[in-house]
């Protein structure tokens, strides 16, 4: 049997003294849509942060066969993980295009850099025609399908999305969870973390609810949005 | 009128100096938001590897030149890599103060390896020419041109390379950039090297012009080299330059024309008055809230 793609064991991080997660296990398989959900403070944004190497912590993150611990972050950019992080983190002192080449860093293949530009453009036509300007000047919706297109640009086989949906109309939401689709059919794995649950659970296979850091509850999505303990928490009953 | 031509033809020269030294204090200050106070001595340090490698190994210009501007980096580069790293994390004033503290350091260093002024031998042969009643040296022709090309190759790699894209994307978010790939340290190690290559580059121009050099000569060109950034924008390239080449003509007219015990004195008044009409420098702009 193969490794599996992502494996957590007993991950553990303390920010100072608050221990934001407290002993988390989980295993995604290679092209799955998984998400983590739960209210504020449950740890969910702390775990993209582990698996991508922005905070340090204990227990192990094991990716494609590889133990990630020591691994610097922007290496962990090469091994295959893209990370869209809370608030998009967008340039905003750099062009649009500009946001995009600098996701290709360390890629030296221009023709396939080329072929993937061309699939962002057609996945987001926006940023093709927003391609020259500053990208602080975008509205949020745009902004956040850069931040999508620019975890692409990277050739990410794992794409973490932590609230991608946060700030966004409801239009703009379903564009954006649509093309999140398009993305998981043709390979890449993605772990979502969401605060619109109900969302969250209509896009993903499976489903971790967390909460004060821990595993509170498992399993298929569909049975989650079905669970009471859920329905209640976290769909508005 | 032709007195006028020869004072701004003078300002030049000096403006360029200042110009390559601000760039200095605005790339560091652009990428880490602190102000690198030892970097004046860092001009001071270019200015006497010149001189070993004039004197001691008794290389011509260029190779003295590179040599001078390659020695430096490495040395911008370990400070950056000693002394300010491991306090990127703690309060800003904990940075500056060390920076102070490196700077003299380095003062001193070189105060107890060479305890008396140094003359830099000729290395270019120095003709004039006259045009329209102009005096033009040829030290001023290579001093402005290769300012110019150096200038413009920085412009060029902060705007239109990938590198000079890593270097702006820290810039505005440190902690985002890893998530693109691109490798923090090793752009910041970078950015300090390049600074200290251009201030050094700037103490081979000054020991041109001025060939007596001493251990303290960087702390007031560093200064005046500061004001420059700050006048024209901190953290602005063009603002940089702008800002060097403002302060040279500034220094030299009012030598000028006014009593000549007054230069510093308009520096510096200078810097006071345009931080109060315009506190973010000519072309720096506020920085705008991240959202």
């Amino acid at each position: 049997m193969n490794a599996p793609f992502l494996q957590i064991r007993d991950l553990e991080v303390a920010y100072g003294r608050i221990c934001a997660v407290r002993g988390i296990s989980l295993e995604i398989a290679e092209g799955e849509i998984v998400t983590l959900i739960g209210a504020n403070g449950a740890g969910k944004t702390t775990i993209l942060r582990a698996i991508s190497g922005m905070v340090p912590y204990t227990g192990s993150i094991v990716f494609g066969g590889m133990d990630l611990h020591g691994v610097p972050a922007h290496r962990r950019v090469a091994l295959g993980i893209a990370h869209v992080p809370e608030g998009r983190g967008i340039f905003s002192n750099l062009t649009v295009a500009e946001n995009l080449s600098l996701a290709t860093w360390g890629r030296r293949d221009r023709l396939g850099i080329k072929a993937d530009l061309a699939r962002v453009h057609a996945l987001f036509p926006r940023l093709a025609e927003r391609a020259p300007q500053m990208a602080g000047t975008l509205s949020g919706g745009e902004q956040q399908m850069l931040s999508v297109g620019r975890a692409l640009m990277s050739r990410s086989k794992l794409l973490l999305l932590d609230e991608p949906s946060m700030g966004l109309s409801p239009i703009l939401v379903r564009d954006i969870f649509r093309v999140l689709r398009e993305i998981n059919a043709t390979g890449t794995t993605i772990l979502l973390v969401e605060q619109n649950a109900h969302l969250a659970l209509q896009l993903a296979g499976r489903a971790w609810v967390l909460q004060n850091g821990r595993v509170e509850l498992t399993g298929p999505a569909a049975a989650l949005a079905g669970d009471p303990r859920v329905r209640e928490a976290y769909l508005g009953g | 009128m032709t007195y006028l031509l020869q004072q701004l033809l003078n300002g030049l020269q000096l403006g360029s100096i200042y110009a390559l030294i601000a760039l200095g204090y605005t790339m560091v200050y652009g990428i880490l938001q602190m102000i690198n106070f030892a970097h004046g001595d860092l001009f001071m340090v270019g200015a006497f590897a010149l001189f070993v490698a004039a004197s001691v190994l008794g290389l011509p210009f260029v190779p003295s030149l590179l040599l001078a501007m390659i020695a430096t980096a490495a040395i911008g580069v370990l400070i950056e890599r000693l002394a300010y790293r491991p306090l990127r994390s703690a309060p800003r004033v904990s940075a500056i103060i060390t920076a102070l503290g490196v700077g003299l350091f380095l003062e001193n260093l070189v105060n107890a390896l060479s305890p008396y002024p140094k003359h830099v031998p000729t290395l270019l042969s120095n003709h004039s020419w006259v045009l329209a009643g102009v005096t033009i040296s040829s030290i001023q022709i290579w001093i402005i041109v290769l300012a110019g090309i150096l200038v413009l190759g920085l412009d060029l790699l902060v705007h239109r390379t990938k590198v000079g894209m890593a270097m702006r994307a820290i810039s505005w978010d440190r902690t985002t950039a890893p998530l693109m790939g691109v490798p923090v340290n090793a752009v910041i190690s970078l950015t300090f090297g390049i600074g200290a290559a251009l201030g050094a580059a700037a103490g081979v121009f000054y020991a041109l012009a001025y060939p007596i050099i001493d251990p303290y000569m960087g702390v007031m060109v560093g200064w005046k080299a500061f004001i420059s950034a700050v006048v024209g924008g901190i953290g602005s390239i063009r603002g940089a330059v702008l800002g060097g080449l403002i302060l040279g003509a500034v220094e030299i007219l009012v030598a000028a024309f006014l009593p000549s015990t007054g230069r510093d004195l308009v520096a510096f008044a200078l810097l006071l008055v345009l931080l109060v009409l315009r506190p973010h420098g000519i072309l720096g702009r506020p920085r705008p809230v991240k959202a």
